[in-house]
Order: C-alpha cells, then structure tokens, then sequence
C-alpha cells in the first residue's frame, strides 16, 4: 500500500475528494456554503479524474435542490451509486425525496455544510438547523467536527449506508469546518476501495429498477397496509449503530485512526460531562483537557452517528461517575421542551433510569444550551463557562451561551479573557482588502507550511457584508502540533494589517496578545509612520509591548508591475519576522509556491512575483517603539451623531465589528429593520473618484443614470441659493429653455464611490481644448475631500426637484428624480444596481419589491447597513426577501393583498361616503393615477379623507383608515437574478406572468449565477465558460422573452441600459404602466463575465450589436389598436459575436483552454444569433392581427 | 516558362508570396492561401507583447473580485489545462505546416530577449519552414541612440540564428540613417533573408475627439517606391535574399519589385481586397507581362532595373527634386 499522503484541503474538498471518488453521478445545485463541494466534483469530471471503479461520474447541475433531489432519487432507484452536496434551504427543498429514499432503504449520503435558516433574517453562516429540520425523513445523521474527520466521515458514511441501507446525511458545520484549511491525512483508493464492499455496490445495482427483472416501487398506499409497512424498516434502524461502529472499527485497522459513534474525552472519572455535535466538540476537548491540568473531574461526549441515536452505545461511553450532563445544541426549536438533542439525552437517560441500565447510581442532572448559531463563536470561555454551570446546584436549563440574552435572561456569562491556546503555536491575523489578495497569500502560506514542513496549520477567514471594498480577517496557526481550535484567534502573535486604512479607522490591535509582531503596510516611511498612528493604536502598541515593521507595500507593489496586489510582498514579510520557518528556506518556499500557483498563467507573472520577493526584505524596517503615545489622531466616530438613534446604538456596533456586543433586547424582534442606512456609512473605498467639470458638463444626465452605486445626483434651483453657498461649489446655468436665472449642480457623494470609473466612460461631453478631458473624470479624492463634503451639505439643503416637475421621459429628466436606493455594497461597477436605481427613482415612492435570494437580495438587504431609502416625506420602497425559489409567488401575494385592500377600502370609502366628504370619496375611487402629478393628487384627496376619517372614529373608519393606503396605486415589483427566473423560480415566473395580474418583474439577468461565484444558469450562453460548464456551455440561453411573448397578455421588454439608456427607460415606464404582468429583462454586465467593470456599458453597447441582447419590447396593449405589439428597438447585427464575446473571460477562457471546442461553439452561437434575428425581424413586421388577442388585456385596458 | 525561385534556400514554385496577415489566422485561410497560388505563406506576428499582456489579463480578471465575498470567493472553474502563452500560434503553425504543401513561415515580434530565443525554438519545433523577425518598435525614448538601435537588431539577429537552423528573415523598417550599411551588417551577421520594409504604426489625430487614433489601412500601390529603391540598389550586393512587401496592388508592382532585384514580392492588402485567389491574377499577370518580352524565366527578370544593370544608375540616387529641376529644362529648347 502507498504511504498516506499529508495535504491541505478545505473541509468541502477533503469532503468531495471521497464523495467523487466512492460515487457514479452527483446531481447538484449551487448553495452557501456547500458550493465548493459541488463545483469541484463537476471540476474533476471535466479534467477526466475517475472514481474508484475507475470511470468518471457524471456530474449534473439541476435547477434547484428539489430538482437535484429528484434526479437523485431517480439515480439511486435506477442503481447508480449517488450524491448531492447541500446546505439550509437547499436540504429543505429535498425533504419530500428524503422521505422517499430513506423509506425505499436506498443506500446513499448526501453531504452537508450545515447551514443556518433563514427565519427572521437569511443567514449563508453555520449551525445544525437544516441537519435537524430533517430529522424526521428517516435519513441516519453522521457528525464531522474537524477537516480529517470530513474526510474519514464521508466514506464511513458510504460503507455504513451499503451495508445497513438507511441512507445517510453526513454533515459538518458551514463556513467552521467547510471553509476551514487544515492539514490532513488522505485516504489512499486502495483504502476506499477496501472500506467499499464491491458485493454490496452491486446489491446495490441489483435493487434498481430493471425491465429485464421488473418490479413497482412507490406504490400508493391504504389505511390496511401503510402504517405495518412503515414499520417493517425497523430491524435496519436497529442494526446499523453497530454497523458504522463496525466500518468505524475497520477504518482504523486501515488508518489508525480510531472513532466510535459517541467519543468521550476527558477525566475517567468525570463528574460534569458535556454532550455536543460538530466542530464544538473540539473546542471542549481543548478546554477539558485544560481543566483536567487545573485538577476538574470534566469530559465532553462528542456525537458522531447522531441518527440513529444508540442509547446503548451512549450510556457505555459516560463515566459511572458523572453528576451532571449539559447538551448543547446548535440549534434553535422556538416553543419545544428542548433542542433535538438535548431531547435525545434527556429520553436515553430517562429511559435507562427506568429499565435499571443507567451506569451512575443515580440519574444526572441534565441541562440543555443553545450556542453558535449561524457561526456564532464557541471559544474555550464559552466552554468553560458551561462547565462551570454544572457545579452549581441549579444550574441554568435552557440557556444560552455566547450572546447576552437581556431580554429572557437565558445567557451564561462567561470570561471572554480566558485563554488556553499553547505558546507553541504562532497565531496570526491578516487583516486585508478582498482586492489584495490577502486572503489567497494566506492560503497559500498555509500550504506551503502544511505540504513541505513537519507543522501543522490551520486558515479560517471572515469576510464582510460588502462585495466592493470589502475587509477580509484571516486567521492562521501554525504549530508542531495538529491544531484543531475552531474558533478564532482572540490573542494573536502576529498581525498583518495590510492596507493603511484599517489602522486609521478601526482598532487593528484589538487582538494582538502581549509581545506580538505587528506589521503595517504604510505609505509612510519608518521615520514618519509613528506620527500618522491614531494615539490610541500607539498606546496599545507602547502597553502590549508590540514588536513594529513597516513596510510600504503598495509601492513595492507599484514598483514591480504586481498593481494593486500586495499578497507576495505581505506573505513575504510575514515569513521574514514571524519566526515560523528559518528565513532563507521560507523565501525559497514562497518561490517554489508562485511557480507552482503561477506557472499556467506565464513566466511573466512568475517573474514579477520574484521580483517582488526579493525586493521586499530591503524596504522592510522595524520601528523603534517610543516610551510614550503622543499622537494628535483620534480613531474617527463610527458614525455621525447625526445619525437615527437605531444606527448608533446597533448598525454601528454591527459596523464597527462589535456586532457580537449587541444584548437580546438591542435587535428587532421579528426581523423588521429601518431602511435607508447606508448613507450613516461612508466607507471612503476608493482613492479616486469623479469630478465634474461644470464648464463641459451638457447636463445630459447619463453619468447619474449609470451610477451604480447612486453617487452622482443633480438639482435644478433659482440661482439666489447659491447665497450661502461654500467657495468651492459648483454650478451651471441650466441649458434647458424657460428656466431663467436657475442653476444646475452635479454632486458627486466621494465618500460612497467606489471608483468604477462607469460615469467617466459613458460621459459624451468632451472639453473642445484639452485632450482626454470631460465633463467628469477621475481624480484623487484626498485633496478635495473636505471641500467636497461641505459642498454635499450645501447639496442637501437643496430641495430635490419636485417630481410634478421631472420629465420622466427622458434620461436627462431622471437625474433630477431622487434615488430610493443609494450606496449598495455591490460589486464596484455593479451591472445591475443601475437598473435597480432607475427604478427607485422612478417609482420609489410607491414601490413594494419582492426580491429573491441572490446578489440584489445581499447588496439590498445584507446588514449591517441596508441602501434602499426613503424621500424626506418618509415614502420609499418596501422591501422584503423571501427565498430564493418562491420570490415570483411572493410578490403576487403582495399584489393580491393590493387587490384585495384596494377593494376594502373602496367599499368602505362608498358605506362612508355620507359621513366623509361624498365628492372627496367620488374622486378618490374615479381619479386617474398615470401621471406624478395624477398621483400627488391622489396623495393629497387620500390624507384628507384619513383626516376625516379620524375625526369620524368609528369602527368602520378605522377599518378604512388601515387601508388607505392602498387608495394610492402601488407599483409592484417582483426582482431576482436568472438563477431565480430561469432555472429554481422558473415555474414561479411563469405561473405569476400567466396570472394576468399586475405585477412587474425584472430580471437582472447577468447570464450567471453571481452570488454563489458564477455557476450556470440557463441563461448561460452558448459558448461561455461558467462553473458546471468548464468545458463551454453546449446549450443556447433559453429565450425567456419568447415563452413570455407566447402567452399574449404579458408585457415584455429586453433592455440592456450600456447600449440605449432610452429604451430602457421607456420600456420600465411601460412595463409599469401595463395594467397586466410585465417581464423586463435586463442585461447586467458582471464580475463573473470576466471584465474589466469599468467596461461594462461598453460590453452591454456590442451585446446588443452583435445580436447577442437584441433590445426588444411586446406591448399586448398595442394590439388592441391592431399595431403590431412587437418592436425591435435595435438595428439589425452589426458587428460579428465573437468581436463581442471575446473581450470576456467567460468567453476567452474557452478559446484558450479547448480551443477547436470553442471554435465549434462560437460558430454555432453566431448562428443562434442569426436566426434568432431573423425570428425577430419576421415578428417585428406585420400587423398586430398575427398575434393572437388576450381577453385579459382587454379588461383591463378598459378598466 | 520557368518561375521557380530561391527565397533564403526555400525553393519556391514563383515568387509571390503571402506576407504577415490576417489570413493566416486561422488554418482554413493559411489553406485558402495556398489555394488561391501563393508560393509561401508568412503567417501572422506572433507579439510576445500581446501574450504578456494577454497573462497578465487572464491573471487579473481570473483573480478580481475573488477572496472577497463568503458566498463567491471565485467566479471561474479553476481549469488546469489553460492554454496561454504562445500555445495556439504553435498549434496553428503546426496544424498549417502539416497540412499545406507550400512552405511557411512564421513571423515574430519580441520585446525581451528571451522571447525571441524561446518563441524562435518553439516555432521550428513546430515544423516552420523559416522564421522572419518582424523588429518593430517605436524608438520613442529619446536617450536610445541609433547604434544602440542597430546593434539590438544584430544582437536579435545572432541570438535567434545561434537558435535555430531555419532560414531567418528580418523585417526592417526603413529608418535607419545608413540604411545600406545597416543592410550589409545584417547579411554579414548572417540574414537569410531582408524584407523591405515594414508599414509602421502612423497614427492619425481626431481633431473633433481630440484624440490619437490608431490608423493603418492597406497598403495602396504608391508606396511601393522605397522598399523598390531600396531593393534596387541592394540587390546583388548581398547573400540575403531579398523580399518585397508593400503596395502589390495589380502584377505591375510584382514585376517592378522583381526587376528591382526582389526574390519574392510579398503581399496582404490585394489578397485582403481581392480575395486569395487574386494571387493568380498576380501571377498571370507577370506571366503575361514576361510572355509579351519574351522572359523565360523569373531569373531572367530580376533584378534587370537594379542599379547595377539599370542604364541610368545614377537615378536612384539622386533626391527627387534634383530630377525635376533637371527635367525642368527640356533637351531640345
């Protein structure tokens, strides 16, 4: 046999490297945090790596988790050995074929990065309610609490499920254990294959449907039979704890490393015992074996084969001498006597009290805590804190621990000082920008540690909320030792701040332990960067006796052709001072790591990295540490005082990283959050930023329209507001005739930019002397910060234009409308915030948006700070986010309830008419709302009759006055990405476009799912690279508009804002307008294209000339009048599509890595192109006769 | 009659040829080339400044935006079999060299001096029949002097020729003070081949945008007038062969080249405006020409205007202005 091979993985590839190994299809589907596992089966697949029967599985994306489900099912009943990896909602969705497998005793093991659910709030992060909300299908529940175990779990899994038949989950925690990197042991094929028992795989086969042996199964059942056959499965539950105990024994005949299905650690003769699931388990092993020094009678059962639960085998493992018992769960059952097991212990223990089989002379006390939901920490405090509980006489049942629960009073308290991690190991944080690749060096010190030294290692990294600008943590060990503390690290020895910025604004050292290394990255030399310390970090610095480097990384960078990528030169530094490794040989590793990372992507790069290297260790300088702190700089105020009280008291502390701080009663209590707090958070990400050049400017508005992030706004005003105005404000005269003596000013908010440059490319004006200037261009924000910012308060002051006032019709109009939807977190350059702000700009006021999962649901709705707005008469857009599947349904149940209050109020409003003003009444139900100014009407007759209304004070008016509201029309929305509208919400979308209803959706179709990281959605087109589709997508994108177009009565429009911002506009306005459902579907350049973002209009402008996105638009209404509802709003192809495709990776990556494939492909596309174009012209000419009527259309064009 | 010509110890069935195009860019046009008649094919640049560029891209937007969000810390499959570098140029040189019966020859252009060494091997492992150094830059920087200029394209010269053992042609520009001499000390460092002369990039001003636009379109018959001086005064005086390239508009510009001393013309645009095929024209063209005088071979015509056999040798040497002055006075009056 092959020695074992030391590695390190992921906790999700030491997962997948068995599942892909052990099985013949994977059915899958994308979904946090279990994404990894499914796209590197379909990775291995595509570069022909084989099982251990020596074939490649087929590995099969499906629309949802139900459909992969499904297909699992189909497999497994058909006899090919199956899997799917999943995760939360994704489990949820496969709850009716669990069922089915575990009831048809199918051999199988689904793995899964459990994952919180979403309740009051979405939560991608980590806990066991998913694992536990399937307790009932009859699946058996296998634990992993570390990355090895992962990996040993997973085939355990397999054998237990051939051999006993109930088919088996195997879960370890989200984010904890699946994004973990550590170190670990891999298990040789031979080994797969000796733990596989080939006689049962082919068992296997043989139970699986077979017209050569035909048989039914899934038969429908009576009330004679059904109850007695559920029964007859009874005998495999019963036999199969000793079954995994079996394959747990051979495994470590194997390996040598040994499980059982309860592990018990700890004193022999323990008296407090805690029982727990998952990565926890580790952290109480840590701080057992710490109390066992300090003399404490503790141990920890950690559960591995939670279902079936062997009462039997648990009993065995619990010392004789055990006093009492606490079950911690990371789970919340709101309303049950317990967590589930919690639940467990209590009903095992009773039950051997009562049969005379408990070992203890008397039964234990037993508590039960919740801890750690969605990855809330669990550190050695906690642990500890827990323990201490059970000495007291009563302790604490039902509690929590690592929150502050002010509100039941459920929390334990804990001393978040205790520290128990030994000197051995070198703790270290990095603390980064996504963009700097910190969190790829780490990763790959991590390797270079854990693949070519004896020490052991071990990576966790948290991210932020934002996709633009966003802070990584890395938290890296290393040790002679395994390490196994899944918490993260609270006394580091290192820390590397990597970008300046942090140290200025955030408390870098918070963590740094007594005598550890700090490393700056520091635009200022070794002579001037004490100076430029906030006081308090030079305190610290000075009090935790912190040995100080800089190094002025980014010129490193700038200097050596790496951009913006300081990742080397940190990693270098890292290496050079921290002590892990002897210095030469840590330099000469980091070189042998950039070959081996960088080596397919040329020399060139590979060089520069060298460069890097070497050119580090000179401009690294140690500072001396003064005596005393005399900074003048103060950390800054997380947010202004002018700030709601709710943002200073939670969104701040949520902001500032001190979320965890936050008591029980500080958070809403049913998730119901204030809109509109993005503007409290001036997150300053980009050094550069747009300035306008009022003298060029030709106020044509494009420059707002395109803002992703609703940073550039304009007002109109009469010019004697310009009194008071500071020096350095800029204005114009307005070139638009009959506004005499008004100004014109374009504000750019610089500390909400992002510097995506999207409003310098799409600027037309250019300035007639100087070449390469605009009317905007890109300059350093630093010199004009301060005169900006009292420019945006003289901005403010400025009323915005009244709406009754704002040609909506025109691009030009809309930049004076006030956007609803203002400094998302998204992508810089975002392809779809755009189409989001126009429609807050548009409609804000009165728009209610159901918004499925997905990039517009995080950016929208991901706290701690949230962008959609509200106007300063308190209006704006309602937003709520259901599920990733269920959104098209959602928002029609917001238009039912509009429906259904709209007819309320108006039958109450005719009973009162009497008593109110009869002809205010008489309006409101006939008035016209088309217009602003219909609507303001409106507005204005509906606060009138409240008035009345409240004076009046009956019953009746009060049930008036609670629908009111509805008087006024609302505008709703129903708004995802094409994963939501092509592939999982699908049938949602064509259901709710067939309702008649009026309803408008609009897909910000960004051909990829781009929240999870670019899996294929069926809107992928032909030809492009995606993940699931490595080798090129072989399919056409399906063509929704067509299927919508096929029903007549839907309004329909593709729009694509980069190649005419007009049609965009008017197909909006008309979509809204239609009184019947509408489908806008919007081209969204993305990151996951594979561009550079600041040409994304650009990429949208050839999309549509290449044919690729013809801009079309389908009003039914048209033909009522018999004109032809079919207008093609772009000019037949232009340009060939590969001169479009090929500026995207997605694209490109193809014609480098399967060049003939993409060839093929690519010649195929372009005749998709073209024969969709002529489909297009044909339905373009004509009359409106050749589309068949709508009787729904109909009435409602009369209504 | 006899067509048949030696371009740097290729034999070649006549002497017009395919230059570095677009053509070439694929192996359906390198084979609707040959079809169409050219004697060789020269296929496209390969720029080592593209695949640099074209890494550090794919590099860069791999990588942009990864590592920064829980849910997408990637967005591309990591796929291991990424061809970049010079990949498919070699691929295509060899597809081309296997497929066509006309020789081909591959074209570079360099920025480091390992790109040259490296990407030259790897093009005669790829079965190319010779190579033709495109050395094309600006000399922008003001510092560079024009020895340093001229020993780079020496020391390009004896590093790729210490490489290989192909032919290697060089494709120069014509700005160089002592073109003459220049040209002597290539065929003394060992040129196979010289061909006169490379279009360089001109670029043209938008006085509307105010910007710098790029501007090169194809090459129209009257700028055939210094590659044909200067072919015609180099011809015989060195071993290098000599190529064409410039202005082959109709068979004219093939035979005034091949009487200048030319051993190939070379030519993109008319094929591009005309079609591959538009090669025969050309060769029915100068086989017309050369029936009417009675040439029966290629041989026979090159060279025949060149400045050694020319009757007025001194034409070519004189500036224009002086020739119009003198032609100013007529020889009767």
């Amino acid at each position: 046999m092959k020695p074992s091979q030391v590695t390190t993985l992921e906790g999700n590839e030491a997962v997948a490297y068995i599942a892909y190994r052990v099985n013949e299809v994977c059915a899958i589907y994308p979904i946090t945090p279990s994404s990894t596992m499914a796209e590197l089966a379909d990775q291995w697949a595509s570069e022909g790596k084989t099982n251990i029967w020596g074939n490649i599985p087929l590995v099969v994306e499906m629309q949802s988790e139900g459909g992969a489900a499904g297909t699992v099912h189909g497999a497994l009943q058909t006899g090919a050995m199956t899997t799917t990896f999943t995760a939360s909602q994704g489990l949820l969705l496969m709850i009716p074929n669990l069922y089915k497998m575990a009831g048809e005793l199918t051999s199988a093991v689904l793995h899964v990065a459990a994952r919180s659910l979403a309740a009051q709030g979405l939560s991608i992060f980590g806990d066991h309610s998913d694992v536990a909300a399937v307790r009932q299908t009859g699946f058996a529940q296998l634990a992993s609490s570390t990355v090895q175990e992962g990996h040993d779990m997973a085939l355990l899994a397999q054998a237990s499920t051939l051999e006993g038949r109930i088919p088996f989950i195997h879960f370890f925690d989200g984010f904890r254990t699946s994004h973990e990197v550590n170190k670990l042991t891999l298990i040789p094929d031979e080994t797969i294959r000796m733990m596989i028992d080939a006689e049962q795989v082919r068992a296997h086969r043989g139970r699986g449907l077979n017209p050569d042996h035909p048989f039914i199964r899934g038969t429908a059942q009576n009330p004679d039979i059904y109850f007695q056959a559920r029964e007859t499965v009874n005998p495999f539950y019963a036999q199969l704890p000793s079954i995994v105990q079996q394959k747990m024994d051979a495994f470590a005949e194997l390996t040598g490393r040994s499980y059982h299905l309860f592990d018990y650690f700890g004193h022999p003769e323990a008296e407090r015992v805690v029982v727990i699931i998952g990565s926890g388990a580790q952290t109480l092993i840590e701080t057992v074996t710490y109390l066992q020094t300090q003399g404490e009678k503790v141990g920890v059962v950690n559960v591995r084969l939670c279902l079936p639960f062997s009462a039997e085998h648990f009993i065995k493992v619990l010392p004789a001498t055990v006093k009492a018992i606490t079950v911690l769960d990371r789970i919340k059952s709101p309303g049950a006597t317990g967590e589930p097991l919690y639940a467990d212990v209590v009903t095992v223990l009773a039950e051997a009290y009562a049969n005379g089989t408990l070992p203890t002379p008397a039964i234990p006390r037993i508590t039960g805590g919740r801890y750690g939901l969605s990855s809330k920490e669990f550190t050695p405090a906690m642990a500890k804190s827990v323990l201490d509980e059970l000495k007291k006489d009563k302790p604490k049942n039902h509690f929590t621990i690592g929150i502050d629960d002010d509100v039941s009073h459920s929390s334990l308290e804990y001393d978040a000082a205790f520290d128990i991690e030994p000197d051995e190991v070198v703790r270290a944080l990095f603390i980064g920008l996504g963009a700097d690749g910190t969190v790829g060096a780490n990763k790959n010190s991590i390797k270079i540690i854990g693949e070519s030294t004896p020490l052991y290692a071990q990576g966790y990294f948290v991210y932020d909320s934002k996709k633009s600008g966003s802070r990584t943590v890395s938290h890296v060990r290393f040790g002679p030792n395994p390490i196994n503390s899944p918490y993260l690290i609270h006394s580091a020895s290192f820390i590397g701040c990597h970008q300046f910025v942090f140290a200025e604004k955030i408390d870098v050292l918070e963590n740094a332990g007594h005598g550890a290394t700090f490393l700056l990255n520091s635009p200022y030399g070794p002579d001037e960067v004490w100076d430029r310390l906030p006081r308090s970090l030079q305190q610290e610095i000075i009090d935790k006796d912190i040995r100080f480097y800089v190094i002025d990384a980014s010129k490193v960078a700038l200097d050596t052709g790496m951009g913006n990528r300081t990742n080397t030169i940190m990693q270098t530094c890292f290496f050079a001072i921290s002590g892990v490794l002897p210095r030469e040989e840590a330099i000469a590793k980091i070189k042998e790591s950039i070959k081996k990372t960088y080596g397919k992507k040329g020399e060139d790069v590979v060089k520069k990295n060298y460069i890097a290297v070497d050119q580090t260790l000179a401009r690294l300088y140690k500072i001396d540490v003064p005596k005393e702190a005399k900074g003048t700089i103060d950390l800054p105020p997380t947010v202004s005082s002018k700030a709601p009280e709710f943002v200073q008291q939670v969104t701040a502390m949520m902001m500032a990283g001190k979320g965890d701080q936050l008591p029980v009663s500080m958070l809403p209590i049913d998730g119901t959050y204030p809109s509109g707090t993005t503007q409290w958070e001036k997150r300053n990400i980009s050094a550069f930023v747009p300035i306008w050049e009022p003298d060029i400017c030709i106020q044509c508005g494009n420059c707002s329209f395109v803002c992703p992030h609703g940073v550039i706004r304009s007002k109109f005003y009469p010019e004697t507001r310009l009194k008071n105005a500071p020096e350095a404000f800029k204005s114009a005269q307005i070139n638009a005739r009959g506004f005499p003596d008004t100004r014109y000013t374009l504000q750019v908010y610089v500390e909400d930019c992002t510097g995506c440059n999207l409003c310098v490319e799409v600027c037309p004006a250019k300035s007639l002397q100087q070449s390469g200037v605009k009317a905007i261009n890109m300059k350093p924000k630093e010199p004009i910060l301060k005169q900006e910012l009292a420019n945006i308060r003289f901005f403010e002051s400025i009323p915005f234009n009244d709406r009754s006032k704002v040609d909506f019709s025109s691009v030009r109009g809309t930049q004076f409308l006030e956007p609803l939807f203002e400094f998302s977190g998204a992508c810089a350059g975002c392809g779809e915030t755009p189409y989001v702000r126009l429609l807050s700009q548009l409609f804000g006021d009165r728009l209610i948006m159901a918004n499925a999962t997905g990039c517009s649901s995080i950016y929208g709705g991901n706290l701690p700070t949230t962008p959609w707005t509200k106007n300063a008469e308190g209006r704006g857009p309602a937003w709520s986010n259901s599920l990733f599947e269920d959104n098209a349904e959602f928002g029609l149940g917001f238009r039912l309830t509009a429906d259904k209050h709209l007819e309320v109020a108006i039958q109450l409003a005719l009973e009162l008419k009497g008593a109110v003003n009869p002809a205010l009444v008489d309006q409101i139900i006939e008035a016209p709302q088309a217009t602003e100014s219909q609507i303001r009407d409106q507005r204005i007759r509906v606060a009138e009759l409240k008035a009345a209304l409240i004076i009046l004070d009956t019953e009746k008016a009060k049930d008036l006055l609670s629908v009111a509201d509805h008087l006024v029309h609302r505008s709703i929305w129903i708004m995802g990405g094409d994963g939501w509208a092509y592939d999982i919400g699908s049938s949602g979308v064509d259901h709710v476009l067939a309702s008649g209803r009026n309803i408008n959706i609009l897909v910000l179709d960004t051909e990829v799912y781009s929240n999870t990281g670019g899996q294929m959605s069926k809107s992928t087109p032909m030809g492009a690279v995606a993940k699931f589709a490595a080798g090129g997508k072989p399919v056409a994108k399906k063509d929704l508009a067509l299927q919508a177009i096929s029903y007549g009565s839907v309004y329909v429009a593709r729009i694509a804002m980069g190649a005419n911002p007009q049609q965009t506009l008017l197909a909006l306005r008309e979509a809204e307008a239609y009184p019947g459902p509408s489908l806008v579907l919007a081209y969204s350049h993305c990151i996951a294209h594979g561009i550079n973002m600041e040409h994304g209009l650009k990429q949208q402008d050839l999309a549509v000339a290449c044919g690729h996105w013809p801009l079309i638009r389908y009003n039914p209404a048209l033909r009522e009048s018999d004109r032809n509802p079919f207008v093609l709003d772009s000019p037949r192809p232009a340009i060939k599509l590969k001169d479009y495709a090929f500026n995207e990776l997605r694209y490109k990556m193809l014609s480098r890595s399967h060049p003939a494939e993409s060839e093929e492909l690519m010649k195929l596309a372009q005749q998709v192109v073209n024969q969709k174009w002529e489909i297009y012209e044909e339905m373009a000419s004509g009359s409106g006769s050749r589309f068949h009527p709508d009787a729904s259309v109909k009435q409602k064009s009369k209504k | 009659m006899d067509f048949t010509t030696n371009y740097m110890g290729l034999k070649l069935l006549h002497p017009i040829v395919a230059s570095a195009g677009p053509l070439s860019g694929t192996l359906d046009g390198i084979k609707r080339l040959e079809d169409g008649g050219a004697a060789a094919v020269v296929m496209f640049s390969l720029f080592e400044e593209n695949i640099r560029h074209e890494n550090e891209a794919f590099s860069h937007l791999m990588e942009s935006g990864t590592q920064s969000f829980a849910e997408s810390l990637s967005y591309f499959p990591d796929v291991d079999s990424f061809h970049v570098g010079p990949d498919s140029y070699l691929n295509l040189l060899r597809q081309a060299s296997e497929s066509v019966e006309v020789p081909v020859i591959a074209s570079l252009n360099c920025v480091t001096g390992e790109g040259w060494i490296d990407y030259a091997k790897q093009m005669q492992q790829a079965g190319a029949s010779g190579l033709e150094l495109n050395i094309y830059s600006v000399e922008a920087d003001l510092d560079a002097t024009s020895e340093e200029v001229e020993q780079r394209y020496l020391d390009i010269l004896a590093a790729v020729k210490s490489t290989v053992n192909i032919p290697v042609a060089l494709k120069l520009s014509p700005f160089f003070s002592a073109m003459g001499h220049m040209a002597k000390r290539l065929d003394q460092a060992g040129a196979d081949a010289l061909v006169l002369f490379n279009r360089f990039y001109q670029p043209d001003i938008d006085i509307q945008a105010l910007e710098v636009k790029p501007s090169l379109g194809l090459s129209s018959a009257g700028e055939i007038r210094l590659p044909l001086l200067w072919i015609a005064l180099l011809h015989g005086k060195l071993n290098a062969s000599l190529a064409a390239t410039r202005g082959v508009e109709k068979p004219d510009e093939v035979i005034k080249y091949l009487l200048a001393g030319a051993d190939v013309v070379m030519t993109t645009s008319a094929l591009l405006r005309h079609g591959p095929s538009y090669m025969t024209v050309l060769l029915d063209g100068l086989k017309a020409w050369m029936e009417a005088r009675r040439f029966s071979s290629v041989a026979q015509v090159r060279g025949g205007m060149s400045r050694s056999k020319v009757a007025n040798p001194g034409a070519f040497e004189r500036a224009n202005y002086i020739r119009e002055l003198e032609s100013f006075q007529s020889a009767y009056i």
